[in-house]
């Protein structure tokens, strides 16, 4: 393996994967869904992947970036709504004999025993009895599970009935295993423990699987387990950039070159979040920008926590993340305080305004002054709404109202976050008040 | 029971010569509709004539009647509500009481809802004679029975239920019992207790038609009514007035649907215990009109402030009032509380001997036994054949989500619609085509309660997780493993409740349905809903308590020995945590 700088991207990382035949091809695949109105809603644009014979593929991105809806159709479970799939060359229908699905709920039917559940891997085989019996056990030994054959899910720990997850998706020998998210309901302890020995099993060869497709948006699991990663942009889902992992097994989190990956992921992703954010001020109106589900408790404390560090509330995401916020409530969180011109997102790094440090510094009240300035200037969408009130008589309005314009350009989800979070934030700032018993907004204290 | 009787057969209880029974018709019609806006009012009406003379067949009485049938209904409501605040409360503040009403609410449950009505008209009316309002008090006494049971279990088994911390909580803020009740006890079981009240208002419809027109040996009521109005159409074989009836009651059920319980559930949604606000809630466009109207809010605000202020009131009782008077131990105390419990049920069991004995053979309780066990191979029959219909369509519907949009109200309104208007249709097929009414009158039992069967059906498919159907989907399963190791344990717990309704209002119908009639034509087609039938109408106390007994015998046999056991399997094993 060939010394790497780590700020390059490296498609080929290993050339003889590159030689290996394709296990699964997606080719111009687009997705949308159909919105209230009956308009489609795109979610998937334009997406090209080969996953090769020995590679494990990671699909990196924040949620709305439909990497699970990707996964699901490589695994036929959804159709795409255009493009073509190819598993091992031919076009793909369906679910089909030798892929491998690993959920991160476990999806373990709660009625059946474990040994029930991994069998039932085999069903679609016609074997006879006795072997589907031989094959579950063995796969039950070789995940960890020996001894608990006749558990139900209910009696395992969480840990454990994901090992029942991987025995029943790998008891069916599949060449392509699809993992959406399949250690992010574990506590870390426990993902770290199933990471490691999932990939021993890989690097011993004892699995049957030929490639692995592996959904997350956990950056150091991606950077730990893959040979390769596609980030997907959000809104809709496409692929923004290729890295090659060509790091030996075992990987150290704490190497250089680990945290030089890490670090460069962190950056794609917060260029790809200064982008979509800014990239939405243009074109459809101005208060249908879309906001993460963050409170303004979390903003305050995200705040201080910036302010509170050395170098005068500058940080880079990849230190902050891990033993304060998930990488999922991380960039979010990074997000709003970028929308409210609280601070500035640069590179993989946040910088605090003189804005956010005066709020930092500020007392209550201050900072409900200071949010309330914000919101009007940089939130169009809560302007919008203190406009419409003002106009009113009784300075009442239905939430209806601003649900049905959002909903106009987001899907209702989308539309439903993003109303949560304008609440929260006029609430906390006090240009608005809102009544969930009447579905109602109301004006703010003046 | 037959004292009564007597006194109404020596007093002013004859049937009315028939020509008098057009204009008493036109004034009632006209005191209806002038009476319109206050049906309660009429309830005190006297009651000058028996059996059927006022009822009239013309359309345009129809929705005074409806009007008073609703009325009726919201009356055994509001009974309902008083009775499960109190029962269900003393059953789950005392110890003692508890061991004594739990087990006879549930005896109460398994009495044939129409065998409360066998017993009681006769009771009521003798408390008011020569006043309708003892036969309204009758019927409205037996759609009580049909929901106040289910309420004060479901009351009762949310204040075992009120989650621990809240009650800390509620103590160390040191509410009095009273306040306790109202602001924690009351909004937590709220949620349970309005969709077992309308899942048991579905059932309340069925027997207020019933309740409405009845004969107890020589009493002979119809009150005005829709149900009263079914039976006069029946007697008349007026097969258009059928039809009207079926319309209004339609009418009258959705609208009761809008206008009162899809406000109160939605209101009722903020009582959820569970903090996730990610569930799309329940929504009533009556509700949003009501909040949003401030003409509304400003006319009820005093009526809620007085409420307001009666739930903040502290209303303590005196400490000594709630010490105990006798120095007396713990066990001692239960032991003379058993002791005196099982004193007074050998008093009643020494009574019903007494009375029993003389005048009752073997040989009835042969055709009681022999009848019920008719009746139970028809319900275990019909269940068996609705389950084989409706669980294979209800999962294909529930699978599509479409679909069950459209499906799940239009089941549910066929679970609350009363099906024994729809009776006289298949007699009259029955009748027209010379089918054996043995077999044929069976089906009737369960054409109204299969709907349960058929939207906890849809309810369990739909609430199966997409994750487990993901995987399904992935395994490739064939549809044999599929059906048997998916979907059926997926939906069994929600099948289960949905038999457990059906069966238990097979049981209720088959008093009404297993003895019918057209004209003069009646039908019987045996079993034991057919004999309490004809002892109610032959007016035989005595036997028509051997029907009901050996009713709620096996009613409550099949629960304990089948339904139970089998629910309490489902829940454990669909459970994940």
């Amino acid at each position: 393996m060939s010394e790497l700088t780590p700020a390059s991207i490296q498609p080929d990382a290993a050339p003889a994967i590159r030689e290996a035949p394709p296990v699964i091809e997606l080719h111009d695949v687009c997705m949308s869904f159909a919105k209230p109105s009956g308009a489609p809603l795109p979610v998937l644009a334009g997406v090209d992947l080969t996953l090769r014979e020995g590679e494990i593929l990671g699909l990196l991105g924040r949620s709305g970036s439909g990497k699970s809806t990707l996964l699901r159709i490589a695994g036929g479970l959804v159709q795409p709504t255009s493009g073509q799939v190819r598993y091992r060359g031919a076009p793909l229908a369906g679910p089909a004999e030798g892929i491998g699905v690993v959920f991160q709920t476990f999806a373990l039917y709660p009625w059946l025993t474990v040994l029930d559940n991994v069998e039932l891997g085999l069903d679609a085989s016609g074997l006879p009895r006795d072997v589907i019996r031989q094959r579950a056990l063995s796969v039950i030994e070789l995940i960890g599970l020996d001894g608990f054959e006749s558990a139900f899910p209910r009696e395992l720990s969480g840990g454990m009935r994901q090992r029942v997850g991987f025995a029943r998706a790998l008891v069916g020998e599949p060449a392509l295993l699809l993992m959406d998210e399949p250690f992010s309901a574990l506590d870390v302890l426990t993902a770290d423990t199933l990471r490691m020995d999932f990939l021993d099993l890989w690097a011993a060869r004892q699995l049957p699987t030929k490639a692995v497709l592996l959904v997350t948006h956990n950056i150091e699991e991606a950077v730990q387990m893959c040979d390769r990663v596609l980030v997907l942009g959000a809104h809709p889902g496409h692929i923004v950039a290729e890295l090659g992992i060509p790091l030996p097994h075992p990987r150290q989190r704490l190497d250089s070159q680990f945290q030089a990956l890490a670090n460069e992921i962190y950056a794609i992703l917060t260029a790809r979040l200064v982008e979509s954010l800014d990239a939405q001020r243009k074109g459809s109106p101005d208060f249908t920008q879309r906001l993460p589900v963050v409170s303004s408790h979390r903003i305050d404390g995200f705040i201080e926590t910036l302010a509170a560090g050395s170098s005068n509330g500058y940080a880079e995401l990849s230190k902050i993340a891990g033993p304060l916020l998930k990488v999922n409530e991380l960039l979010p969180a990074a997000a709003a305080l970028h929308i409210l011109a609280f601070a500035e997102l640069h590179d993989g790094a946040i910088r605090l305004t003189a804005a956010g440090r005066v709020y930092a510094q500020g007392r209550a009240a201050d900072r409900k002054r200071l949010l309330r300035e914000h919101l009007e200037h940089f939130v169009p969408l809560a302007g919008h709404i203190r406009a419409v009130l003002d106009e009113r008589d009784g300075h009442r309005a239905p939430r209806e109202r601003f649900e049905l314009e959002l909903e106009d350009h987001l899907n209702r989800q989308d539309a439903a976050d993003t109303l949560r979070t304008v609440i929260d934030w006029g609430r906390a700032s006090g240009l608005y008040t809102y009544d969930d018993a009447t579905r109602m907004f109301g004006a703010g204290d003046d | 029971m037959e004292h009564h009787a007597d006194i109404l057969h020596g007093g002013h209880w004859y049937p009315r010569a028939p020509d008098w029974r057009d204009p008493l018709a036109v004034l009632l019609v006209l005191g209806l509709v002038v009476l319109v806006g206050a049906g309660a009012r009429q309830m005190v009406g006297p009651l000058v004539i028996a059996q059927h003379a006022s009822v009239t067949l013309a359309p345009d009485a129809l929705p005074g009647y409806t009007l008073r049938t609703v009325m009726r209904m919201l009356a055994a409501l509001f009974a309902s509500l008083c009775f499960t605040f109190t029962y269900a409360t003393l059953a789950a503040k005392s110890r003692r009481a508890e061991m004594v009403l739990i087990p006879l609410l549930d005896v109460l449950q398994s009495v044939p809802i129409l065998g409360y009505l066998s017993f009681t008209v006769v009771f009521f009316v003798s408390l008011f004679p020569g006043n309708l309002l003892g036969a309204e008090l009758a019927a409205i006494f037996a759609i009580f029975t049909s929901q106040a049971w289910n309420m004060a279990f479901s009351f009762y088994q949310s204040l075992r239920m009120v989650p621990h911390d809240l009650d800390e909580a509620s103590r160390s803020l040191r509410l009095s019992a009273w306040q306790r009740f109202w602001r924690l006890e009351v909004p937590f079981a709220m949620p349970g207790l309005i969709w077992n009240t309308m899942m048991s208002m579905s059932g309340g419809w069925f027997f207020v038609v019933a309740a409405e027109a009845i004969s107890v040996g020589n009493l002979q009521i119809a009150l005005p009514g829709v149900g009263s109005y079914v039976a006069r159409a029946i007697e008349q074989r007026d097969l258009h007035a059928v039809g009207y009836a079926i319309l209004a009651m339609t009418v009258a059920i959705v609208l009761y649907d809008q206008l009162l319980f899809r406000p109160m559930v939605a209101w009722a949604d903020k009582f959820r215990f569970e903090q996730t606000a990610s569930r799309s809630a329940p929504h009533s466009w009556v509700l949003d009109l009501l909040r949003r109207s401030s003409l509304i809010r400003q006319a009820s605000a005093p009526l809620g402030s007085i409420l307001q202020r009666a739930a903040h009131a502290r209303l303590t009782l005196p400490r000594h009032a709630l010490a105990p008077r006798l120095p007396l131990s713990r066990r001692a105390g239960d032991a003379i509380w058993l002791a005196s419990c099982a004193a007074g049920l050998a008093w009643l069991v020494s009574v019903l001997l007494r009375v029993a004995v003389p005048r009752l053979m073997w040989s009835d309780v042969a055709v009681v036994a022999h009848d019920g066990l008719l009746t139970l191979a028809r319900v275990v029959v019909l269940i068996a054949i609705a389950s084989i219909i409706w669980v294979p369509l209800g999962v294909l519907i529930g699978l599509r989500p479409r679909m069950t949009e459209r499906v799940q109200p239009i089941a549910q309104f066929l679970a609350a619609f009363p099906a024994n208007l729809l009776f006289p249709m298949a007699v009259f097929l029955i009748v027209r085509f010379g089918l054996a009414p043995k077999i044929w009158l069976s089906p009737l039992m369960i054409l109204g309660t299969q709907w349960y069967i058929l939207f906890n059906v849809i309810a369990g498919t739909t609430a199966l997780p997409n994750d487990l159907r993901e995987a399904a989907a992935s395994l490739r399963l064939r549809p044999h493993a599929w059906w048997r190791k998916v979907v059926l344990p997926g939906i069994f717990p929600y099948y289960v409740t949905g038999a457990i309704t059906a069966s238990g209002g097979a049981w209720n119908a088959s008093i009404v349905s297993e003895a019918v009639s057209w004209g003069p034509t009646a039908l019987d087609g045996g079993g034991l809903g057919a004999y309490i039938a004809r002892m109610t109408v032959a007016g035989d106390y005595l036997r028509i308590a051997l029907g009901i007994a050996m009713m709620s015998i096996l009613v409550i046999a099949t629960n304990r020995l089948l339904w139970r056991p089998l629910y309490a399997y489902a829940e454990r094993r669909a459970r994940l945590d």
